[in-house]
């Protein structure tokens, strides 16, 4: 279409103006008659027997409609929650699976355990009897030390799972590895905690579910980023309604960051139960109860050790991370701190071997599972701090340790030593282009000009790599995913003229109704005012994936394209007919088939109408109507890769980190709106800068209280805690997908911390501090400096 | 968590003593204390309304004494469910002396809390723990002696 809504166009994005004026609809907002509110009761303790629970006084109180326990669920025979990734430890047995009932049948195995489910006619009803009901508990000690996890001794979570140990995995070849150690001139070691983050989406989780007693369907509203996901969960594992009995519809999603992609119990109990009391079941998280029961992110313990030759080149990488996985184990966390973060290993280099062994423990906490950038920001998190702590041990700059490592531009596609096959990149131009826009030059004029004011001022690279665009379904599978990768589209060319794209992929932030629309009205020539983007409900919308590993351009898109081509296929042979011509000869044109060499022409509006209004029309040859439906699967994950450089200023007196300035230039491949790609990556950026500096879940290493429950104790970083970023990209085009693009919804996230933590290390650096753990809070800081003098 | 203090108390030891075991007296000193029944002699059940940051709530539960050891002092300790607020426990050794005609009565507190009131108001439980220690033996102090010679709640 024109140049100002076509692809590579800054187009505002159509859902502010609602968003924008408080007219989005979100679950909480639905208006359903005669409907009840759940509240689920929470284990306050992080591991009990539960010897009783008598609900006879709150059964009682006002407004109360029915009260639930785990025994209910059992007596139904309510399937348990699933994991939909089968690892393979190094023994070749699938992880262990232990049980995850929809609510606590015997024992508590953390804090926002739910013990029972009550339904009110109101929400304060609701709560107000929960507090009547009584639960002796048989307090027993937690486990909830990760680094301790499979000691002696160590309680344990599940009998399911003896020691905690859920599964010992590695990639690579440890011999291969230890032979490259053997000749190695240095060898830097490095151990890391990746902290527990809590992902706080800006709407708490909510599920809303209505039973037809009529038709015997039922409707489940929540808050997730992929509802036909959901739905196929829900029905083949944990329900047993049949999939076309139960329509999923995902409204406008106030954030997901992954928190939303898994199939949580309280969905799963609204559902069921509203079939039980005979009304509508709504409920919406508190904040405390967000904070306490959305599958928390990262939280690893590594140790890794980086082996170098004389000059400077990578011999070998080995690390050995335990990953906790919480009380239970959510949808895909198995497959977080494995293929999602072990494959990625390699980062930018050449590293010829790499040997990873990867144990994942199960703790009195709330489960682990996806959080953006899900296992390639903690692979980041090593790669770049090894890296970085190597030049500094060896005395060489950052970037051309880096850069004497890079993979060349001419070795694409790229077999790395775990698994991937990088598909393109060319990563020198990208840090030349982020040293450039940030200055290095000038950078220790700048630091020496900070040490006048008596700060300490450093600068720190990360050059990351993910694979992303999930993904190739058959290495999904080979890989234990229990789930296809591909996605699927819709486009409906209406009679008068005006589209709507049907996607599997959901948009929860990612302005899939701004880019999926850019993308149809530069294809098809339509006004981007014309085309409707409609996402979210399975029985309106083809059965897709939904939207997370920054997948919904690569894939979604591709799909989109596909049903495109075939619009212009079918248009095509219809304008053939109108003009008389042969297909041969008919091109497509910003929207006009035309017959080369002529003036005849049929602009795509009017072959659409002839398709509903077949008077003239080959009815013989082709049916009539215009709604094309496509299926992508992508060869292979998608590679977006950058550099970003964070420079930071210490002040040693009060331990206090200040973020001056941070460049990222990112290869995304083709972009299609380049404001929507820098907010992401805005976005991804001060995330990955509150993991560096704030964020951090901390519970209690004897009782496993959630200690940082609250924004009193957590602390999210704010647009005052991040300077104006510096945006730049290079382009390589994925050489495998229709549109040439790759990933950009983690980006930031990913690369982010590492390139803030190696900026605080390098200031501090002249103190003599080595280690400073994430986050870099004040105290932390002050702790190394003084500590450290 | 640990607070200690110390209260001088102008009474005779065995009084104190006897103070600390009768249901009347900690109803009247137990801060928030809407009841408090006896079961046996070491056994109470009690309801105790508590404010710890932001979170208010109703303990139901148990108090019980043990250590006892008349007229030296013993161990109460008590232990409620807040509801969806969760859980208070904590208990305080009380350890009497004698010191010219008046009694000295030394306390040694511990507190925990789980569920809602940990996750939003850990950090403000060894204020709370310290204050409602001082409410309590404060008033306890006042109730059973002449007033108190000299009140002062040390921290260990």
């Amino acid at each position: 279409m024109t140049a100002e809504t076509g692809i590579g166009a800054r187009v505002k994005r159509k859902e502010d103006q609602r968003f924008l004026t408080g007219t989005g609809r979100y679950v909480d907002d639905l208006p359903l008659a005669r409907a009840t509110y759940a509240y689920f009761l929470r284990s306050p303790h992080a591991h009990a027997k539960i010897k009783s629970i008598d609900t006879g006084a709150a059964k009682a109180m006002p407004g109360v409609v029915e009260i639930f326990t785990g025994k209910d669920t059992a007596d139904a025979k309510v399937g348990g929650l699933i994991c939909g990734w089968v690892v393979k430890g190094k023994d070749g047995q699938p992880h262990k699976a232990p049980p995850h009932p929809v609510m606590a049948l015997d024992t508590v195995r953390y804090v926002g355990d739910t013990v029972a489910m009550v339904v009110a006619n109101s929400a304060d009803e609701a709560r107000d009897a929960a507090e009547a009901i009584k639960v002796d508990y048989e307090v027993k000690p937690a486990n909830v030390d990760l680094a301790k996890a499979f000691d002696k001794g160590t309680p344990e979570v599940h009998a399911e799972a003896p020691g905690n140990l859920i599964y010992d995995w590695e990639i690579g070849v440890k011999a291969d590895v230890d032979a490259a150690f053997a000749k190695a001139a240095h060898v830097t070691k490095l151990d890391l905690v990746n902290n527990r983050l809590i992902p706080n989406a800006m709407e708490p989780r909510a599920a809303a579910a209505e039973y037809d007693k009529g038709t015997g369907n039922y409707t489940l509203w929540s808050t997730s980023q992929n509802p036909h996901v959901l739905r196929l969960i829900l029905s083949a594992f944990v329900l047993g309604i049949p999939e076309h009995k139960l329509r999923v519809i995902a409204p406008d999603v106030g954030g997901g960051f992954g928190s939303k992609i898994f199939c949580y119990n309280e969905e799963t109990m609204v559902t069921w139960a509203a079939s039980r009391v005979g009304r509508p079941i709504k409920w919406t998280a508190e904040r405390a109860e967000s904070f306490m029961t959305d599958a928390h992110g990262r939280d690893h313990v590594t140790h890794a050790e980086l082996a170098l030759d004389k000059d400077g080149k990578f011999l070998g990488l080995k690390v050995d991370t335990i990953a906790n996985m919480g009380a239970y184990l959510s949808t895909f966390s198995t497959a977080v701190p494995t293929y999602l973060y072990a494959t990625l290993l390699a980062g930018q280099y050449t590293t010829p071997v790499i040997h990873a062994n990867v144990r994942a423990a199960l703790t009195h906490t709330a489960p682990v599972d996806a959080y953006r950038g899900a296992g390639r920001p903690e692979a980041t998190f090593v790669i770049e701090s090894i890296v970085s702590k190597a030049a500094a041990e060896l005395k060489m700059d950052p970037a051309e340790l880096r850069r004497k490592n890079f993979i060349p531009a001419d070795a694409f596609p790229y077999q790395t030593p775990v698994a991937l096959q990088y598909d393109s990149g060319n990563y020198p131009p990208i840090i030349d282009e982020a040293m450039k826009m940030a200055d290095y030059k000038g950078f220790e004029s700048r630091r020496a000009e900070a040490k006048s004011r008596g700060k300490l001022r450093g600068i720190g690279f990360s050059s990351y790599i993910e694979a992303c665009g999930l993904g190739p379904s058959r290495v999904i599978g080979q890989l234990g995913g229990g789930v296809g990768q591909w996605e699927s589209a819709q486009i409906k060319f209406n009679p008068t003229g005006n589209v709507q794209i049907l996607t599997g992929a959901h948009s929860h932030g990612q302005s899939h109704e701004t880019t999926f629309a850019q993308l149809v009205s530069d294809k098809l020539g339509v006004p981007i005012e014309n085309v409707e983007v409609v996402h979210g409900d399975t029985a309106t919308t083809p059965f897709g994936m939904g939207s997370y590993g920054s997948r919904s351009l690569a894939v979604g898109g591709s799909a989109i394209m596909k049903a495109a081509d075939k619009v212009i296929a079918k248009g095509k042979k219809i304008a053939a007919h109108l003009m008389e011509a042969d297909v041969a000869d008919v091109v497509f044109e910003q929207g006009t088939f035309k017959v080369a060499g002529t003036d005849k022409n049929v602009p795509l509006g009017a072959a659409v109408f002839a398709a509903y209004v077949p008077h003239n029309y080959p009815l013989e040859e082709l049916e009539p109507g215009m709604d094309e439906n496509a299926f992508y699967d992508p060869s292979n994950f998608v590679y977006p890769a950058g550099t970003q450089i964070c420079e930071v200023e210490v002040d040693p007196e009060t331990g206090v980190v200040e973020v001056v300035n941070h460049t990222a230039v990112d290869d995304f491949g083709n972009i299609i709106n380049p404001m929507i790609v820098e907010g992401q990556v805005h976005g991804g950026i001060v995330q990955g800068v509150g993991q560096a500096l704030m964020e951090n879940a901390v519970y209690d290493k004897e009782t496993g209280q959630l200690v940082s429950g609250s924004y009193m104790d957590y602390t999210m970083p704010r647009a005052d805690d991040v300077p104006s970023f510096k945006l730049g990209n290079k382009v390589t085009p994925c050489p495998h997908n229709p549109l040439g693009v790759k990933g950009c919804g983690e980006a930031g996230a990913i690369a982010a911390p590492a390139a803030v933590m190696n900026a605080v290390h390098d200031a501090l650096a002249p103190l003599g501090v080595t280690h400073v753990p994430m986050p870099a809070t004040p105290q932390t800081v002050w702790q190394a400096i003084h500590g450290g003098k | 968590m640990d607070i200690k203090g110390e209260y001088r108390i102008a009474a005779p030891r065995e009084k104190v003593f006897a103070a600390l075991n009768d249901a009347e007296v900690l109803k009247a000193c137990i801060p928030g204390c809407e009841s408090l029944e006896k079961l046996s002699d070491t056994e109470m059940t009690a309801k105790v309304r508590l404010r710890i940051g932001p979170v208010s709530a109703a303990f139901s539960g148990k108090v019980t004494l043990s250590d006892i050891d008349p007229p030296n002092g013993y161990k109460i300790s008590g232990e409620g469910q807040g509801g969806v607020a969760g859980f208070a426990k904590g208990g305080a050794s009380v350890r009497l002396t004698d010191d010219a005609g008046t009694t000295v009565l030394a306390y040694d507190v511990d507190a925990q809390v789980g569920g809602k009131i940990a996750q939003v108001g850990a950090r403000l439980i060894q204020g709370t723990a310290r204050k409602l220690a001082d409410q309590f033996f404060g008033k306890f102090a006042e109730s059973v002696g002449a007033p108190p010679l000299a009140a002062a709640a040390e921290p260990a």
